[in-house]
Parts: structure tokens; C-alpha cells; sequence
């Protein structure tokens, strides 16, 4: 075995795999939903935060009979997180699980070669 | 028949059902896999109840109705960033430490770095904020029995926080994660079923509309529309900026704190892959929400049918706010007899409640001190799983006796704010720690130590320098006054102060793992070598 190949082959199967353009878009795929969708949630979180503190006109305003923006938007925070949630396992079984599953066999199979 | 017996039946029916359980569990307890992780084969629903059963605790069944019954919206409002904290844990946490991590917190923190120092803080870290949440747990115990059974002698509360502790030491040491892990979803039954058989006879008392049952609320409690607003417990016009910045502290404690709290943490090996554990957190995040759903209703309702008045005479803080809706629910609804049968159940859930939760706090600390202290760090990775194991049911029966002992002497003491400090503690320590160590390559030992102590060194500090310790008249030591820190919750500093320190500690320091690294993220996304179910 020459030292070039060595090299490519290099390092343990994590890192061979890690290597792979198979596994790097599987991170990419991974974080180009949670990343995004955790600074969403988190702003959108501290906007009702805020607002419950510097905006009590606004949040006092009411819509239907007693229901007022600040409960509707109390209710809204309950509707993000499920939706947001719902979202994401469909992603994950969808986009990742599949992936993931392969490349956990490509490890094993780097594994017994190495 | 009283209430106070038929309470008492169902509550030994609880004890007697749980305890049954928990021999069960013993029988198929053999290795540090079942003790530890309950063999990782519950399923995915199963482990979600679970959640909903380690997490709502009485103070968030009896408390979060209370502050609504007593305060409005502002008691709605602390609800929500309970649940939305459990998007932090679906999305970045409960999937990757499944995959990396084997029976602690730790596992994940230790797996790329020198694994001594990071056992040691992720240990100092854990045991630390299960004991201030088992403390504020034991001594609600206490002050809820007086409320509830009208057993109002130091003695019987007393008795009650050794009862309590006594039963949880006892599901830890026989059951172990197995026994704990049942119980837990027995109460989440339980507690769900209570709280939703209570909101739907206050919802047909008001014909199923909200907007009538928000009216009579707002009138009852004598604070009109403000009482639907926020700004009557947090932020009110009194406490100007302070009270403004000390909103957004707690928001990010209770947002980011969840998923650093390592009873939580745990409950995500308890099942076989990475699929269950997003699973179960699905599964729980449904059941939370509706449960603080449930809590709403359950909160206006008891301004609307007790009314402000009879609720702080029994209680200032509000904590019988529930158990007296009940009563008066049923009264209205199913007669005497029925008033007295709910109040019995509600009652007998709350215990439950308390229990499950205080079993997993205390499977939480005794675990992190046999695997992570004991083990790993006095025995340097040469102790066997059976030596392990023992000590962690010696480390369960020893912190449980000194949760006792603390809980009695606190008893008199103003303990709420514990809660609030184990989840800063988790956001500014732990959460860092966890993250970093996820989803940051250059991330080290000296960084994982930095963010850990660093975090929790200044949620601690804040707190004792806040108001809440001492300076105002409900602080822990009234006499006294050293706080220079305005804020009661110290979450605005000490969560970015502890990224910092993470951060900081990293850059300054040249340990570097590149192969550990490859190995901990293809571990953690793919599923690869992650550890399996037992099958006995």
C-alpha cells in the first residue's frame, strides 16, 4: 500500500465516513432545519415575552368577547411549538432516518475493513 | 366518608400500586443497563408519558393554577416557557445523546475530552440542581399535606416530607430506572385524567365558553380586565425596568433550562434508538401542552366558582387553588357526594405527582455520583457494573436521607425560588456544555470545565446576591440585606456568561480532538455504535 493511499484512506472509519459527501449532507440537512427553525422559535418566544412587558396596551386590546391579543397570542405559542415539532419529524423520517441508516452501515462495514 | 380518608384510601392505592410495580422492576433489574437506562426498552410512547410524568410537578399542577387563580394571565405566561422549552430538547438534544451518550449527562460531555475534570463538573453540576429541585419538591410536600388533609403540626408536616422521602428512596433503590420510569407514567395517567375530567365540568358549567368563563374570572377576582392581562405577578408598573428584565430572565431560564436538566436528560436512554427517544419527546411535548391547556382552565376556573378571596385564605400563595375548584366543581356539578369524591382524587393526584418527580430527581443525582464521580473519576474507569450499581443505590438512600433532613429543616423557609435556580443553573452550565460539545469542533476540556462551573458558579451567586435571598420580605433571610443584584432571576447574565466561559475556556486553551470529534458527530447523527436495549 503506497503512503498516498494511506493517506486518503486514512484515520478511523468516524473520520473516514465523516469524510463522505454522504454524511456531509446529511449535517447539512440536519442543520439546515434545526438551526433555523431554534432562532425562530426562540425569537418568536422572547417577541411574546417582550411584548407581555412593553406592550400591555396592545396585548390588552380585546378581539372576541374577553379573549384578548394577549391570550390569543399565549395560544399561538402552544400552536407554534406543536407545528413546529409536527414539522420536524416529518423532516427527520423524510429526509434523515434514511440517510442516517446507511450511513450507519457504511461505519460498521469501515469498521471490519479497517 | 371525609375526603380527607377517601384521599388517604386512594393515595395508599397509589403507593401499593406503585410499590407492586417497583418489585416487578426489581425482578428484571440485573445489570447497570436496567438500573441505569431501564434495559433502553420502553417505547417511544411510553417514555413520553414518562416525561409528562418526571416534569409536571406539583409545582406546575398546583402552582401554575394558583398564580393564574391569584395573578391571571401572568400565571399563563409562565406555563408557556415550560412547553416551548421542549423544542430545545427535540430539535438539538434528545436524538444526539441517545445516539453518543450511555447513562449520564456526563457520557456526552466525557466522550472527546479528559474525562476526569468534565465527570467531575458535569457531577458537582447535577447533583447540585437536583438537590435544590428535590428540596423545593420535599418541602411542598409538607406545606400541601396541612392543605390538604388539614394536618396543620409541624410533626405531620414533618412526617409527611420523611413519608415522601421515604417512598422515593425505596422506588429508586429496588426499582430502579424501571420502577421509576412506571411510576412516572402512572402519575402522568393519573394527573392527566384528574385535570381533565376537572376542566371539562368547569368548561360545561360555562356552556364551553372561554370567553364567559374569562368574564366571570376577570369579575370575581376584583382586578377587572387587568386580571387578563399580563403585568399583575411579573413586571408590574411598580417594579419599572427591573421588573421588565426580570420577565425575560425567567423566559430564558425556563426556554433554555429544560433541556439541561439531567433528571430529563436521562429519560432520553431509556429507550432503543434515537427514532424512540424523538418519539417520546413528541409524545411528550403533546401531553405538556395540553396539560398546561388544561391548566389554564383549571386556573380561571377557580378565580371564577372560589374566588380570590377563599383561595389566598387558604393558601397565599394560591397552592390550593386546584384542589378547591375540585370540591367546588363537584358540588356544583354531581352533588356533595361528587365535591367530596373529586377533591379525594384531586388531592391523591398531587401526591402522586410529587412522588414521580422527586424519584426521578433522585435517580438523576444518585446515577451522575456512582457513574460519573464514583467510577469514573475516585475509581478511574476500573470499578465492575456491579460495584457501580451498588453505589448507586447506596448514593439514592444517602441523598435521599440528606433531602429529608434539609427538607425538614427548610420547611419554614421561602424555597419556591429553587425551583427557578435549578432551571437558570441547567440553562447556564449545562446547556452549554451540551451543546457545545454536540455541534462545536474545536470544543475541549478546558472549555466543558469553563462553561460548567462557570454557569453555575453564577447562577448561584446572582441568586444569593438577589433579592430573593435577602432584602425584602419574602426573602430567605429576611433580617439581613446583601443584594446588590436587582434581578430575582439571575438567567440574563449567567446564560451568556456561561456560553462565554465555554467559549473563552476553549480558545485559550490547544487541546484539540479532531478523531474524537469525527467520531462523536457521525455517532450522534447516524445512530452508528450507539448503545443497544437489553433483552433478558
Amino acid at each position: 500500500m503506497t503512503v498516498e493511499k494511506d493517506l486518503d484512506i486514512g484515520g478511523t472509519p468516524y473520520e473516514r465516513v465523516q469524510r463522505t459527501e454522504g454524511f456531509q449532507q446529511l449535517r447539512r440537512r440536519f442543520r439546515a432545519f434545526v438551526f433555523p427553525a431554534t432562532v425562530a422559535f426562540l425569537a418568536w418566544y422572547l417577541l411574546y415575552v417582550v411584548l407581555s412587558g412593553w406592550a400591555r396596551g396592545f396585548m390588552g386590546t380585546q378581539v372576541i368577547g374577553f379573549i384578548n391579543v394577549a391570550l390569543i397570542f399565549g395560544l399561538l405559542q402552544f400552536v407554534s411549538t406543536f407545528t413546529i415539532a409536527w414539522l420536524y419529524a416529518r423532516h427527520a423520517g423524510r429526509k434523515l432516518d434514511p440517510m442516517a441508516a446507511e450511513l450507519a452501515a457504511q461505519v460498521e462495514r469501515e469498521g471490519v475493513r479497517a | 366518608m371525609s375526603h380527607q380518608t377517601l384521599a388517604i384510601v386512594l393515595f395508599l392505592a397509589f403507593v401499593g400500586a406503585t410499590l407492586a410495580i417497583t418489585v416487578w422492576a426489581s425482578r428484571h433489574t440485573k445489570d447497570a443497563t436496567d438500573f441505569y437506562a431501564g434495559g433502553r426498552s420502553f417505547s417511544g410512547v411510553q417514555n413520553g408519558l414518562a416525561i409528562g410524568g418526571d416534569y409536571m410537578s406539583a409545582a406546575s399542577f398546583l402552582g401554575i393554577a394558583g398564580m393564574i387563580a391569584l395573578y391571571g394571565y401572568d400565571g399563563f405566561l409562565y406555563s408557556i416557557g415550560f412547553l416551548v422549552a421542549w423544542l430545545v430538547a427535540l430539535l438539538l438534544v434528545a436524538e444526539l445523546m441517545r445516539n453518543s451518550g450511555k447513562f449520564t449527562m456526563a457520557d456526552v460531555l466525557a466522550f472527546r475530552m479528559s474525562p476526569r475534570p468534565v465527570r467531575t463538573a458535569a457531577g458537582v453540576s447535577t447533583i447540585t440542581v437536583s438537590i435544590f429541585y428535590l428540596l423545593a419538591q420535599m418541602v411542598g410536600a409538607g406545606a400541601l399535606v396541612a392543605l390538604l388533609f388539614g394536618f396543620t403540626s409541624e410533626f405531620a408536616k414533618g412526617a409527611t416530607i420523611v413519608l415522601v422521602g421515604a417512598l422515593m428512596i425505596i422506588y429508586v433503590v429496588v426499582g430502579g430506572m424501571k420502577g421509576t420510569t412506571w411510576v412516572q407514567i402512572v402519575k402522568a395517567v393519573l394527573l392527566m385524567g384528574g385535570a381533565t375530567l376537572v376542566t371539562l365540568l368547569v368548561l360545561a358549567k360555562f356552556g364551553f365558553n372561554l370567553s364567559t368563563l374569562l368574564g366571570d374570572a376577570a369579575e370575581q377576582s376584583g382586578k377587572g380586565e387587568a386580571f387578563l392581562e399580563p403585568g399583575l405577578r411579573y413586571a408590574t408598573d411598580a417594579q419599572g425596568l427591573a421588573g421588565k428584565l426580570d420577565l425575560i430572565s425567567l423566559g430564558l431560564a425556563l426556554v433554555l433550562g429544560t433541556a439541561g436538566l439531567p433528571h430529563i436528560l436521562i429519560r432520553f436512554y431509556t429507550v432503543p434508538t434515537a427514532q424512540d427517544a424523538r418519539k417520546s419527546v413528541l409524545w411528550g411535548i403533546g401531553i405538556i401542552g395540553v396539560f398546561y391547556l388544561l391548566t389554564l382552565v383549571l386556573g380561571f376556573g377557580a378565580a371564577a366558582l372560589v374566588g380570590s378571596e377563599a383561595i389566598r385564605e387558604a393558601n397565599p400563595a394560591g397552592n390550593t387553588a386546584a384542589p378547591q375548584l375540585a370540591e367546588r366543581i363537584g358540588q356544583l356539578m354531581l352533588g356533595d357526594v361528587g365535591g367530596t369524591v373529586l377533591l379525594a382524587i384531586i388531592a391523591a393526584v398531587a401526591f402522586a405527582t410529587i412522588l414521580a418527580v422527586v424519584a426521578g430527581l433522585t435517580l438523576a443525582s444518585s446515577s451522575s455520583f456512582a457513574h460519573d464521580l464514583y467510577a469514573h473519576v475516585f475509581r478511574r474507569g476500573k470499578a465492575t457494573e456491579k460495584e457501580e450499581v451498588r453505589v448507586a443505590r447506596i448514593s439514592a438512600l444517602v441523598i435521599g436521607a440528606v433531602s429529608i433532613v434539609l427538607g425538614i429543616y427548610a420547611q419554614r423557609l421561602n424555597v419556591a425560588f429553587l425551583v427557578a435556580l435549578a432551571f437558570a443553573v441547567a440553562a447556564s452550565g449545562n446547556l452549554p456544555a451540551i451543546l457545545y460539545s454536540l455541534f462545536w469542533k474545536r470544543f475541549n476540556t478546558a472549555g466543558a470545565v469553563s462553561a460548567i462551573y462557570g454557569g453555575l458558579g453564577a447562577a448561584v451567586l446572582l441568586v444569593i446576591f438577589s433579592p430573593v435571598v435577602s432584602g425584602s420580605e419574602k426573602a430567605l433571610f429576611t433580617g439581613a440585606d446583601f443584594a446588590f443584584f436587582p434581578l430575582e432571576n439571575p438567567g440574563i447574565v449567567s446564560i451568556p456568561f456561561g456560553f462565554l466561559c465555554g467559549w473563552l475556556g476553549t480558545v485559550l486553551s490547544k487541546e484539540h480532538n479532531a478523531a474524537k470529534y469525527a467520531e462523536i458527530e457521525v455517532r450522534s447523527l447516524t445512530g452508528a455504535g450507539a448503545e443497544k436495549a437489553v433483552t433478558h
